[in-house]
């Protein structure tokens, strides 16, 4: 915006040289970064685009044919990808909340003064820090019908009666996986909420106290406005992150049993990977891609005025 | 939130007590992990895993039979190429991104953020056919490319934030002394930055060792990263247990430490870039 104006007959040539200089050089040091995001980022996506108008089967790679926007009218034809949208829509409506909650209660646990708060907190954070396919063995483990210490413990206990197949059975697969997918992800709310939490003024909960404001009170009049701003920012970044992870669901599942963890990214990567029909499988991501960017644009138009 | 003092046994009722229960749920699943991975295979069935009897059988087999360590190395080799292919591309565009006014400033940053968000579904599929011309599948260049693509948008918004940290009138010192634009970038402002710049690149290289579906995707026979490895366990050994989760646990360790060492800086730095909001 301040590209000051070099004048053309600006007297001596030196004093030239390094104005043009001072203009060039910003974009020169952004150039690299740039050219590589263009080349490994764009270019593919745009590929994306143009595959998902071809019919494009992996295994006859002669025929790359025109086919408009056919692919397109096939996904909305296709149960498959209802189902598959339904599911992702439950997938984040359940797993997005519990992380929030769970988050901010770790949260708040967090702030508050006891002897071993910083080993605590360090803690916490190693789900964060495990490789997804180490998370989801883990949890299928955990899950396993004959020997998993869920139905284990929940025999023990009494609950069950006979151990469930938690994996291997259409109706508990997918809160199974989102039960993982929450232990994975609250880490995250958990230490943005905090700092969130430490950026109030104590100064607030000293006044309120004084006026006789209940912890309750206090709670929903300082600590929740104080925090609002970087709950609704994680809660938008989770969404599309949650959205976005299929890696879980591929190795604790595959999107079985049937069609029954089948979300809409994972439907698309296995259309590629298994029928290896890259031209149907870009239409899908593509779908989905458009279906969340409504959730992207709120993100981008907050940061954009963070940036400011 | 805490006020005034509350005696110890109302604090242990309400904060001691539900901590140990949160970190009961976070770390259980590990530990329970982490319990298997020490138990023979044949006890596990039978009297399943017991912490009086622990063995280290399933780890001897890891290294000796399965050859994890060659998959430890090719994780390392893509790990560390991501760390350092992000971390060029972005250290000079972070600074002039901090220190610069120019057109489409704004549009340009939020492009770097921009590719975060999209699905890994819509560039897997285009970054494998583009590889299958090159030729490349199956090697680390491959799979330095697709880290990179989420390592180098990553990067740039960590040093930005980092270097507008780092007040601007240290580069107008050192220019009023006699350095030039360049000089005072490399000889004030790098060295200042180097906090940050570990703490960026090991984040970017807890994430490509933790990378899985670009992995399974572009590497294969010769290229096989650890995480794939631990996943590949379960079709060739009748799922032994025992075995994949000594797997798990060894995958996961080096990402797990390197994230303790770091999450302080870590964590103060991403939210910050998110409490500004």
């Amino acid at each position: 915006m301040t590209s000051i104006p070099v004048p053309e007959q600006a007297g001596s040539s030196p004093s030239r040289g390094t104005a043009l200089w001072r203009q060039v050089m910003p974009l020169a040091l952004l150039s690299p970064a740039v050219l590589v995001t263009l080349a490994i980022v764009f270019f593919p996506m745009v590929q994306t685009a143009w595959m998902s108008l071809h019919e494009y089967v992996l295994f006859r790679p002669k025929n790359f044919d025109w086919v408009g926007l056919q692919n397109y009218l096939n996904v909305f034809q296709d149960e498959v990808f209802w189902i598959s949208l339904r599911h992702t829509v439950l997938w984040i409506a359940i797993t997005v909340p519990a992380q929030a909650l769970l988050g901010l209660a770790t949260a708040l646990l967090l702030n508050q003064q006891f002897p071993w708060r910083p080993i605590a907190r360090a803690l916490i954070i190693i789900p964060w820090a495990l490789p997804s396919v180490v998370i989801a063995l883990m949890w299928a483990w955990i899950y396993d019908s004959n020997y998993g210490i869920l139905n284990d413990l929940l025999l023990r206990i009494g609950i069950l009666e006979a151990s469930i197949p938690w994996l291997a059975n259409p109706d508990t697969a997918l809160y199974a996986i989102i039960l993982t997918l929450t232990w994975q992800g609250f880490p995250f709310f958990a230490v943005m909420i905090l700092a969130g939490l430490q950026s109030i003024p104590r100064s607030y909960y000293e006044a309120a106290s004084l006026d006789g404001a209940s912890p309750l009170r206090q709670f929903w009049h300082i600590t929740l406005p104080g925090i609002s701003g970087v709950l609704f920012t994680a809660i938008l970044l989770r969404t599309i992150w949650v959205a976005n992870s299929m890696d879980v669901i591929f190795v604790m599942t595959g999107g079985g049993p049937g069609y029954s963890t089948y979300t809409l990214p994972l439907y698309a990567f296995l259309e590629a990977r298994t029928n290896l029909n890259f031209g149907y499988g870009s239409a899908l991501a593509m779908t989905f891609t458009l279906l969340l960017l409504g959730i992207v644009i709120l993100y981008l138009k907050r940061s954009a005025k963070a940036v400011q | 939130m805490a006020l005034g003092r509350k005696s110890t046994l109302t604090r242990v009722l309400t904060v001691d007590l539900p901590m140990l229960a949160i970190l009961a749920f976070t770390l259980g699943p590990y530990l329970w992990m982490l319990l298997t991975s020490l138990t023979a295979e044949e006890s596990l069935f039978t009297r399943g895993p017991s912490v009086f009897d622990l063995v280290w059988s399933n780890y001897e087999r890891l290294f000796a039979n399965v050859g994890f360590a060659r998959n430890m190395l090719d994780s390392f080799i893509i790990a560390a190429g991501t760390v350092v292919v992000g971390l060029t591309l972005s250290v000079t565009a972070a600074y002039s991104f901090s220190r610069f006014e120019f057109r489409f400033k704004k549009v340009l940053l939020l492009q770097f953020l921009l590719i975060n968000m999209f699905p890994l579904v819509l560039l897997i599929l285009p970054l494998f056919v583009l590889m299958r011309q090159l030729g490349l599948l199956d090697t680390h260049v491959a799979l330095i490319v697709a880290n990179s693509t989420i390592a180098i948008p990553f990067s740039v918004w960590m040093m930005t934030s980092y270097i507008n940290g780092i007040p601007k009138s240290l580069d107008e010192a050192a220019m009023t002394d006699g350095c030039s634009r360049l000089q005072a970038m490399r000889k004030v402002i790098l060295p200042l930055c180097a906090p940050g710049i570990i703490a960026t690149g090991i984040y970017i290289f807890i994430t490509a060792w933790n990378e899985y579906l670009y992995a399974l995707t572009l590497g294969g026979q010769n290229v096989r990263p650890i995480t794939v490895a631990v996943q590949t366990m379960i079709g060739e050994y009748q799922v032994q247990w025992g075995l994949l989760t000594a797997g798990g646990i060894v995958g996961a360790l080096p990402a797990t430490i390197l994230f303790l060492i770091v999450q302080r800086r870590l964590v103060g730095g991403l939210s910050q870039g998110a409490v500004k909001g």
